[in-house]
């Protein structure tokens, strides 16, 4: 294929993924937007007035940016394993692998669908978060790098969790057993300096950890790692899992017979 | 001129160790219309899964229009155009939507495609279905669907795995009629199929698959010529009683109005007729017992399994 035919391909694959998640908006947006809607009044508002400041922020202002870079993990992760999982149930995964197109090619449009899926709800809870405080970008070009990266990286994660998928109980599997609880331990609602030193110490092998910190500093410029850590763990993850997910593609595994 | 399909010593063996083909040669000249015929679990959808690269080979060599397979692949996909025996497409999806995105795939821009889908939604009766979710179409507009989808990008080759399976008679001979038409034009078709009266209509060429091996391939006509022996079967009026028999003929009755009668090819029927007057029998009618298609495959589907 041309690349002026691998862009056409990509543009398609990218397009038809929007489309889905547009079609069934009551389950994939409205969702989101409500939960996180309800942790900004509880949270937020009711408990986090009683709990006074949280690393020198309103406690409000200290868990908007990591309830949206929730929505932005839970919601890329979610498209492409649910959207790459019933193409292979469906077996209209078979159009793509009995098409020409390059492998990368098929992943970057899934992927890239699981970012847009990302993006749109952190945007709509972003939004949201807006009728509780007010947010101010520390720093802008920091903050969407690390979206996007996050993103990819969990749309990357939602595609290799498809991939070895045999049924629907094994998509669901990942994002209730590992992914809430490690995004909850992850410092979303606390600052890891209020743990003791042992556990603050455990919590650093969460990955959560780094992305939602990263985050928070593009936002508010306060953090409780070291962002060059980070920003190099979550750069190095999200190659390991590309390289993954073409291996995936390219020896056939539970895609071809 | 390079042939549609070489295939040489090619072989799969699946992971629980079931060996689906042992070394199959087959060649398919371009513009042909092919029957790859065989019972089931003999090898047919394996070979098309390998040529459309949903099966992986375990040995053998496979060239598509003189590409290899295991050297530019995705050129030789390019050449395929599938319909598979099972429905594959987004059942969420409307018509329109499957047929665009197909396109797509390959790398046809929107408007050529939405003037493609046009076309081929057209020529097989989804015109009026093209807003509709797949889900809500009957089993044969889902078969129509697969076709259309298929030559979306104008395959030079179109593999179609049981396209009629579960589809009327009305829509069956329609569905034959328009894949004249396409063969017509130039692209070579390849039909895997169980209605071998379809085979023997439409196809000039034939392989039979059996337990992974080839055991027919040659032209239509030569294979039928193959045929020693038709069975007809005789309707005649009045009633036959059980010990009826028809002098210098194996005659055996099916029931009190029929009997039926093995003749050998070239056996002179105005001598079978003048023995039924003599015998006082009225016939009403004759038709073969089976498709003469059918006749040979059973016979050499039968031969293989004894051997």
């Amino acid at each position: 294929m041309s690349l002026h035919e691998q862009w056409v391909a990509f543009a398609t694959i990218l397009v038809k993924e929007i489309r889905r998640f547009s079609r069934i908006w009551i389950q994939t947006l409205v969702p989101p937007a409500i939960t996180m809607s309800l942790y900004f009044i509880i949270f937020g508002n009711l408990i986090g007035s009683r709990i006074g400041d949280m690393g020198g922020y309103a406690y409000i202002q200290f868990v908007v940016p990591g309830l949206i870079m929730m929505s932005v993990i839970t919601n890329s992760y979610s498209n492409v394993v649910s959207s790459f999982f019933g193409a292979k149930f469906q077996r209209h995964i078979e159009e793509l692998l009995v098409s020409p197109i390059p492998n990368y090619v098929i992943l970057a449009g899934f992927i890239l669908g699981g970012v847009a899926r990302g993006l749109a709800v952190g945007f709509i809870v972003t939004l949201l978060s807006l009728f509780f405080t007010q947010l101010h970008v520390h720093d802008l070009g920091f903050t969407v790098i690390i979206v996007l990266m996050t993103a990819v990286l969990f749309s990357l994660m939602g595609f290799i969790n498809a991939v070895y998928a045999n049924s629907f109980d094994d998509i669901s599997i990942v994002p209730t057993f590992v992914l809430t609880p490690l995004i909850y331990l992850g410092g979303v609602f606390y600052s890891i300096d209020l743990l003791p030193p042992f556990w603050a110490k455990v919590s650093q092998i969460n990955p959560m950890l780094y992305v939602i910190n990263a985050f928070r500093y593009g936002i508010l410029g306060h953090t409780d790692i070291n962002l060059v850590f980070a920003f190099s763990m979550i750069g190095l993850f999200t190659l390991l899992a590309a390289l993954f997910s073409l291996y995936l593609l390219n020896s056939g595994k539970r895609l071809r017979q | 001129m390079s042939k549609a399909i070489s295939i040489r010593n090619l072989q799969k063996t699946y992971a629980g160790g079931f060996q689906a083909l042992k070394g199959i040669d087959l060649d398919v000249e371009q513009g042909d219309f092919f029957a790859l015929l065989g019972p089931n679990g003999a090898g047919k959808s394996t070979t098309i899964g390998i040529l459309c690269s949903l099966v992986l080979k375990t040995a053998g060599r496979v060239e598509i229009f003189g590409v290899d397979i295991d050297k530019n692949f995705a050129q030789a996909k390019s050449f395929i155009g599938v319909v598979p025996q099972e429905f594959n497409f987004n059942n969420f999806e409307k018509v329109r939507h499957i047929l665009i995105a197909q396109a797509g795939y390959y790398g046809i821009p929107a408007d050529i495609a939405e003037q493609r889908a046009e076309k081929y939604m057209k020529a097989l009766g989804l015109w009026d279905k093209r807003d509709t979710p797949a889900r809500m179409l009957s089993g044969g507009m889902k078969r129509r669907l697969m076709i259309a989808r298929a030559l979306l990008h104008e395959p030079k080759l179109l593999i179609l795995d049981e396209p009629t399976a579960g589809v009327d008679i009305e829509l069956r001979r329609s569905m034959w009629d328009f894949l004249k038409q396409i063969n017509a034009q130039g692209t070579t078709i390849i039909l895997t199929t169980h209605y071998l009266e379809e085979a023997e209509s439409l196809c000039r060429h034939i392989a039979i698959i059996d337990h992974g091996e080839i055991i027919q391939h040659s032209t239509m006509k030569a294979l039928l010529k193959q045929l020693q022996e038709e069975t007809f079967i005789f309707d005649v009026e009045g009633s036959l009683t059980g010990d009826f028999e028809l002098p210098g003929y194996p005659a055996r009755v099916v029931d009190e109005h029929c009997f039926e009668l093995a003749l050998r090819k070239g056996q002179d029927l105005n001598q079978v007729f003048a023995a039924l007057s003599a015998a006082n029998v009225k016939v009403l009618s004759m038709r073969n017992k089976a498709n003469r298609l059918e006749e040979l495959f059973v016979k050499l589907v039968e031969r293989g399994q004894v051997a």
